[in-house]
């Protein structure tokens, strides 16, 4: 089983069209990677399909970086 | 002011018989069928089973995965018809020319299989399951936009809706625009994937497909006694159309000169046809190209093999040419082959039209073994035919009663 780590990167790289090797954990989803509001939106949605939760939408919208969304996956998984 | 000229510089097709222009052509040319079983979704609950499906289409040659998700097929197909077309052109965008290149390519329904996916989720997950690309990965004028942002191309930017006439549409008002001079180049047409659940049960319920499950190959059967409805199909076709001084100074490849545009309406049924509606628009597309009904000698009929459709239009172009030279006249219908691609049909029919002129021959109407004696014209049953053809006439017809008629000349 891939790690939280992986799987976010994994998750970010199909969403935004990137390859993986480029994704860092400091990366930012709009001023690094490309992305705009919708992508970000489609983004948590992809986050919480993968990992069977649910991000609120005041959440959601701290979450701008490999390391912030890691971090609240890694804090908010069922276990 | 005298009329500016319009000329066909480019073509594209995605299409049941073939994913290129030349592909298409060819299997149009010696009669090929497109159409088959439907494979998009589990038809043992619906009375039809079968489609002029697109196969082996491969988006990622136009788009990237990313790009690919967020668009629905329609908006695939009319993109892929309409890069293939710009690059068959030769044009080069650059910052004198962008906003002097229009893009009007429409579509019929939209996004249906889409909105029909995207419902499912809500359905299962709520409102925060709606993505937030459903909207522009749905609405009709996308094709437009996201070619004109592909391309780059800055001039008019819209697209036409007006069913099963949309593409034909589309076409003859990009004419119109070059004409009155709001851009040189209009790359325009229609297209068409609805191969969904709710179209081909809608369409069924209207009883307006074809039943003969058993043999699809032979289902699309315009002007035979044993019609018995129209077959779905799905696909794009887009032209380039070009102001003709400035494609002969570029030194273009020109197929054909766009000569008439005629539009008319039934007022009369939703979905029933009319025999004034379609003269009026033969004999206005006539009358804009200032041609007599005896220089037309080959017509690309909407023929989709309803038996009230195909007997109303033999009616309307007898009306509309007289029945003497509606008589020498050959009329043909694609639609045998590819079935009917609705607002994607005016689109892919207008590039086999132009290629008609261009190589002057009249592809065969496929699957006429017993003719029916209400439709007596020539028809081009069975096996293509080499003639001389000046001008060509395309029609047209749609829901709401919603007519058009291009004509094509010999360039």
């Amino acid at each position: 089983m891939e790690n939280i780590e992986q799987r976010v990167k994994k998750i970010v790289a199909e969403q935004l069209g990137v390859n993986e090797a480029e994704i860092k954990n400091e990366s930012s989803f709009v001023d690094d990677l490309g992305a705009d509001s919708l992508d970000t939106v489609e983004l948590v949605m992809a986050l919480e399909e993968e990992f069977e939760c649910e991000i609120p939408d005041e959440e959601a919208e701290k979450i701008t970086s490999v390391q912030q969304a890691i971090d609240y996956v890694t804090a908010h998984l069922k276990k | 002011m005298t009329r500016r000229r319009v000329v066909v510089t480019g073509l594209g097709a995605i299409s049941p018989v073939g994913n290129t222009v030349a592909e298409a052509w060819d299997a149009i040319t010696n009669g090929r069928s497109g159409i088959g079983e439907i494979t998009r979704f589990d038809t043992s609950s619906f009375p039809v089973k079968i489609a002029g499906e697109v196969r082996n289409f491969d988006v990622g040659a136009y788009l990237s995965p990313k790009e690919a998700r967020r668009m629905d097929k329609f908006i695939h197909y009319g993109l892929a018809a309409g890069v293939q077309a710009f690059r068959d052109s030769g044009l080069e965008v650059n910052e004198a020319n962008a906003h002097r290149i229009g893009v009007n390519i429409g579509s019929g329904i939209g996004g249906l299989p889409m909105i029909e996916d995207t419902h499912d989720d809500f359905l299962a997950g709520g409102a925060r399951k709606i993505s937030p690309f459903f909207i522009p990965g749905t609405i009709i004028n996308m094709i437009s936009g996201n070619l004109s942002i592909m391309l780059g191309l800055k001039g008019p930017n819209i697209a036409v809706v007006t069913a099963c006439t949309t593409g034909l549409h589309a076409i003859g008002m990009s004419a119109r625009m070059i004409e009155y001079g709001d851009a040189d180049v209009m790359v325009c047409g229609g297209s068409e994937s609805s191969v969904t659940p709710l179209a081909v049960g809608g369409f069924a319920s209207a009883k307006a497909l074809s039943t003969r499950n058993d043999d699809p190959a032979t289902a699309s059967r315009p002007w035979d006694k044993g019609r018995d409805g129209f077959v779905l199909g799905e696909g794009a076709g887009v032209l380039v159309l070009e102001e003709y001084e400035h494609a002969v100074k570029r030194g273009a490849r020109i197929y054909a000169e766009l000569s008439g545009f005629g539009m008319s309406g039934d007022a009369y049924h939703m979905t029933a046809p009319d025999t004034d509606g379609p003269r009026r628009s033969m004999v206005a597309a006539m009358q804009s190209a200032g041609i007599n009904p005896d220089q037309v000698h080959y017509l690309n009929a909407h023929g989709t093999s309803t038996p009230l459709g195909d007997k109303n239009e033999t009616e309307a172009i007898k009306l509309a040419f007289g029945v003497d030279v509606a008589k020498s006249l050959v009329v043909n219908s694609t639609k045998s082959m590819t079935g009917h691609l609705l607002g994607g049909a005016g689109g892919l029919e207008s590039v086999f039209t132009v290629l008609a002129v261009h190589h002057q021959v009249s592809p065969p109407t496929i699957n006429i073994f017993e003719q029916d004696p209400e439709c007596d014209l020539d028809y081009c049953a069975n096996v293509a035919r080499p003639m001389k053809i000046d001008f060509a006439m395309k029609n047209n017809f749609g829901f709401g009663g919603t007519n058009g008629t291009l004509v094509f000349k010999k360039f």
